[in-house]
């Protein structure tokens, strides 16, 4: 019989090597959630948006001019391959590998996350050489108003996994910062999940009815 | 709609400050505009003044402002919320005389009119009911669940931080430059670029944005601080009904501050960046704004009055000597409400333009909220009857709210009848509606609330005879203000108007200046109570903590609880807990052994960040970007540095522990019972004899 | 140590496995997108699933969400959203489009 690993809270956690670690992020882990939950709103009316005024073009540029899927699919990739080397980076900490096996997936993830940034603003700088810039109308609006949003969210989670490198060597592995990688990584995935309702609702579905 | 020619303080010159209006033409208008920015300097020169005075600068920053405990945070969110109080009470006697000025243009322009409509929603709403809704239940949440301090003790000061200096800019916007004219929902275009280019909406903007991060923060505080703080015991049915708002409360602030955030902030993206959300042209749909803050809006609505009707179940349970009746149905209720309330937002704009099938949704579903309002009425009806009931001040509060808050909940349920809508939409009906609702809904919970738990905080009771007055003044200035709304909204006087010339609606508006005077008096004589109570403390002191035979957990300790609250943490073995212990006979017992208690440093971060975001706030308003980029650096420079101070713990000694509770439980053997016939004796001194059938 | 290095592959396996899943997901879309072009409903439906079945993939391998244990506080955490968020988004749509078909405010 397989026995799962017992933890003292569901979810992601730092399992019974990090007894105390563990029982100190429940609660903080368990906050995290709750404001993911509402960052998620945050996201969900900004879709909302999007999709009511999908219509809204005034003549300028729409989707079809605009959107370039073969840009978007590279970020598609990165970002989930990022989503990957984060908990990789996590089970490492959980694990306790040598500190440069950790060190070297928190670096992989800013690099993918980076890269997703630069790719990110090429695309919107690729769209203002055509003409779609968001004072151009209501749609245009819409999608500089969540896109970049989530962008927003990708460079805050860069800022963080550069701080927490920096904790992690000034500071060592303790409980505060083990607590902190867990938040980071479920930030991560929450951001993937995002990246997921974006190239399915912004891109497919403005191709589609847009 | 940036410019670029901006200079050095962007947009701000001489002409921003009220006395350059004053100097330029002298009116009645420009007179109280600059009365009002007078009250707010000389308010804080003396403050400042007296603070220098009684050199208070030293102990003001290490016992308050740096300070995490939640019970300071609490009271420091009441007085906030109590100063904004005075202004909104102020603003709406301004106003209710510029309509008993009679037909005609009164003593304002209509400008002047706009913002101070515009300023008394906004202030009662977010820095009046919010803050006194999270310093009460900062206050109490932690005693009723037998925890030490909240989830997350720094985030706490941080949303009071945020809070405060969104306050504050609301404050500024009298001395600097206008407010917002749009109303405190603030809807475009109205407060569009095109047609309000000045600073007023900018205000509105960025203190909502600040202080709705403050709020979610709190929000999110309170709910995880009710899922994994409390004591061993206390299960979820076991919670007192108090904590079951505040769960249901920040569940609505979890998800209903985002829409307000959104709303506000693609407004900001319209007047900053050019962006089309809401504008008129270019495919932009300023329905999409009304939807928005609705959404939010809504379950606002609950988010207060959720919080009230649990401090009126306590009041209803303690001062009638009996256990809540109805709990379960209680807490179904108070869910019901919380889920019902994300399904109604439409019933504000139903005269929007929609299908009249989509009205009758929401007209339903709006209707359906009267059914758990109502199980709750009836439950603390039922919880009254038969029991041994004492007209104290917080009672007679409640007492009031449940006569005069059904008139104002079935004026809803009509309102809520789309047809009947279209007749009253925008009309002092609706002004009449919800002022029923929100004071003695929310106002009237939160003074009983200050009343019943004041004795806790400050180890004195406040003084009855002007609380008395208070709750008097209070009702009938109610009822005299509000009533005369109803009548001139059905005989169609639009909100919001600075003129009218319909004679007959002036006899109306002369009882309601009344009333709006009687309110008045209704708030200086909560500072009198104060001012007496303070003075009389010796007299009504009640060491030992437990004035009101009270059934929860707060009452166990002493008043004022020491910083660490519970001297070891309780096990809860009831619903009730206090009062069944006290019924057996094992209440105040001697623990076998003390342990040492963590507690969380002081730190400043929540002060550094009030500072930061305030001038952030400014700069934005004010277009003076240098000072908003260097402000965003600093506030997440500010952030990173904090996250790496690691010595967040200060460790109390159970020597020291020890000292202290066994003293104060010398007392309790020592102090003479009081029965209830006593309570507002001076011989009252917090040692309670249950003369009652206690626990059924 | 041994059971740890047993616990540290079935971990690792499990953010692979839900890698390669989400992975293929995507290949599939933008194939999907690809081959039959993006103009009919009955494609856009298509990828709509397969965008919900990459969601429970993510939840599940990354995010660890299950319902193997009695008291999942995140999980109860997660539906409550997705009910507030359905009826927001949901709501918004109905009352905008509605609007915008009366008002004549475009094709939607």
């Amino acid at each position: 019989m397989r026995r799962a690993p017992r933890h003292s809270y569901p979810g992601i956690n730092l399992g019974e090597d990090h007894a105390s670690a563990d029982k100190f992020s429940e609660v903080v882990t368990f906050g995290f959630w709750v404001f993911l939950m509402s960052d998620l709103v945050y996201f969900g009316l900004m879709f909302a948006i999007y999709i009511t005024m999908i219509d809204a073009q005034a003549g300028g540029p729409g989707p079809h001019e605009l959107f370039d899927l073969k840009s978007i699919f590279a970020q598609t990739l990165i970002l989930l391959t990022s989503s990957l080397t984060v908990g990789l980076a996590m089970l490492a900490l959980k694990y306790n590998l040598p500190r440069p096996r950790i060190v070297l997936w928190f670096a992989v993830t800013l690099v993918l996350g980076l890269s997703f940034l630069v790719l990110e603003i090429r695309d919107f700088m690729n769209m203002a050489a055509q003409g779609g810039i968001p004072q151009r109308s209501g749609f245009l609006s819409a999608f500089y108003g969540l896109v970049p949003l989530h962008g927003l969210h990708v460079a805050a989670g860069c800022l963080w996994l550069i701080v927490l490198g920096i904790q992690l060597r000034v500071m060592g592995l303790t409980d505060l910062v083990m607590s902190r990688v867990v938040r980071l990584a479920l930030f991560w995935h929450f951001l993937d999940l995002i990246w997921i309702g974006i190239i399915t609702i912004v891109y497919f579905g403005g191709l589609t009815y847009g | 709609m940036m410019s670029s020619d901006s200079g050095f303080f962007g947009r701000l010159s001489w002409e921003a400050f009220p006395v350059a209006g004053l100097i330029q033409n002298p009116s009645a208008n420009e007179i109280i505009a600059n009365a009002a920015a007078g009250i707010v300097i000389i308010g804080a020169m003396v403050v400042v003044g007296l603070l220098t005075w009684f050199r208070l600068w030293g102990p003001l920053w290490r016992d308050w402002l740096t300070s995490v405990d939640h019970k300071k945070i609490g009271i420091m969110y009441i007085v906030f919320a109590i100063v904004m109080l005075a202004r909104g009470v102020l603003e709406g006697v301004v106003m209710r005389a510029q309509q008993a000025a009679g037909p005609g243009d009164g003593f304002l322009e209509a400008e002047h009119f706009a913002e101070l409509f515009s300023t008394h929603g906004t202030i009662m709403v977010f820095f009046v009911a919010v803050p006194f809704v999270f310093g009460v239940a900062n206050y109490v949440i932690p005693l009723m669940i037998g925890a030490r301090d909240v989830a997350f003790p720094r985030l706490n000061q941080i949303g009071l931080g945020l809070t405060v200096s969104a306050g504050m800019m609301l404050m500024v916007s009298l001395v600097v430059g206008r407010f917002s004219t749009g109303g405190w929902t603030a809807y475009p275009p109205y407060t569009g670029a095109a047609f309000n280019p000045g600073v007023g909406p900018d205000y509105w903007i960025w203190a909502i944005v600040v202080s709705g991060i403050g709020t979610s923060l709190t929000g999110i505080n309170f709910a995880v601080t009710l899922y994994k703080m409390r004591a061993p015991g206390m299960t979820f049915m076991r919670l007192p009904m108090y904590c079951w708002t505040i769960i249901c409360s920040s569940i609505l602030i979890i998800f209903a501050m985002p829409p307000l955030g959104v709303a506000a902030l693609l407004l900001a993206a319209d007047r900053y960046l050019d962006f089309h959300f809401f504008t008129n042209d270019l495919g932009g749909n300023m329905m999409n704004y009304a939807n928005l803050f609705w959404l939010f809006g809504h379950p606002e609505v609950y988010l207060l009055v959720l919080p009230a009707y649990g401090i009126y179940s306590e009041v209803f349970a303690t001062f009638s000597a009996k256990r809540l009746y109805g709990y379960n149905s209680l807490v179904i209720a108070t869910m019901s409400i919380a889920v019902l309330s994300f399904t109604v937002w439409l019933h504000h704009f139903f005269t929007m333009g929609q299908s009249a099938l989509i009205n009758a949704v929401f007209g339903i579903a709006t209707m359906l909220i009267a059914i758990p309002t109502g199980v709750k009425v009836y439950d603390w009806m039922a919880t009254l009857y038969r029991g041994r009931i004492r007209f104290s001040v917080p009672m007679l509060y409640s007492l009031a709210f449940l006569m005069l808050f059904v008139i104002g909940g079935l004026s809803g349920v009509v309102l809520a009848n789309p047809t009947v809508d279209y007749q009253v939409h925008n009309t002092l009906f609706l002004v009449a509606h919800f002022h029923n609702a929100l004071l003695p809904g929310v106002l009237f919970g939160l003074l009983a609330a200050y009343n019943y738990w004041f004795p806790k905080a400050f180890g004195f009771r406040l003084d009855e005879f002007w609380g008395r007055v208070s709750v008097f003044c209070w009702t009938i200035g109610f009822l005299l203000t509000f009533m005369p709304l109803y009548f001139v909204g059905l005989m169609g006087m639009p909100r919001r108007s600075f003129s009218y010339s319909d004679p007959s609606f002036h006899p109306f508006m002369i009882v309601a200046i009344i009333g709006a005077l009687v309110i008045t008096c209704g708030l200086f004589s909560v500072l009198i109570q104060l001012w007496v109570s303070i003075r009389d403390r010796e007299k009504t002191r009640v060491p030992v903590g437990d004035p009101w035979d009270g059934r929860t957990l707060e009452w166990s300790i002493p008043s004022p609880p020491p910083p660490y609250n519970f001297a070891v943490i309780p096990q809860v073995t009831d619903r009730d807990d206090f009062a069944a212990a006290k019924a057996q006979g094992v209440a105040y017992p001697t623990p076998d052994a003390y342990e040492d208690i963590e507690m969380p440093r002081n730190t400043g971060i929540g002060f550094v960040l009030c500072v930061l975001s305030g001038i952030w706030m400014f700069a934005l308003v004010w277009w003076i970007w240098w000072l908003a980029a260097l402000m965003t650096v600093l506030i997440i420079l500010s952030i990173i540095i904090w996250t790496f101070d690691t010595s967040t713990e200060l460790v109390i000694p159970a020597e020291e522990v020890r000292k202290e509770h066994e003293a104060w439980l010398d007392l309790v053997h020592s102090a003479t019972a009081v029965d209830r016939d006593h309570e507002a004796a001076p011989e009252n001194r917090g040692l309670a004899r249950p003369d009652m059938e206690a626990v059924t | 140590m041994d059971r740890r290095t047993e616990l540290h592959r079935r971990e690792r396996r499990r953010y692979v496995i839900g890698y390669g899943g989400s992975l293929l997901l995507t290949l599939t879309v933008f194939f999907i997108a690809h081959r039959y072009g993006t103009e009919t409903p009955g494609v856009y439906l298509t990828i709509g699933l397969l965008g919900l079945a990459q969601l429970v993939v993510q939840l599940v391998y990354f995010l660890h969400i299950d319902r193997r244990r009695s008291s999942r506080e995140d999980l109860d955490l997660i539906l409550f959203s997705t009910l507030v968020l359905l009826i927001i988004i949901g709501g918004t749509v109905w009352i905008l489009g509605n609007l915008a078909i009366r008002m004549h405010m475009g094709v939607m």
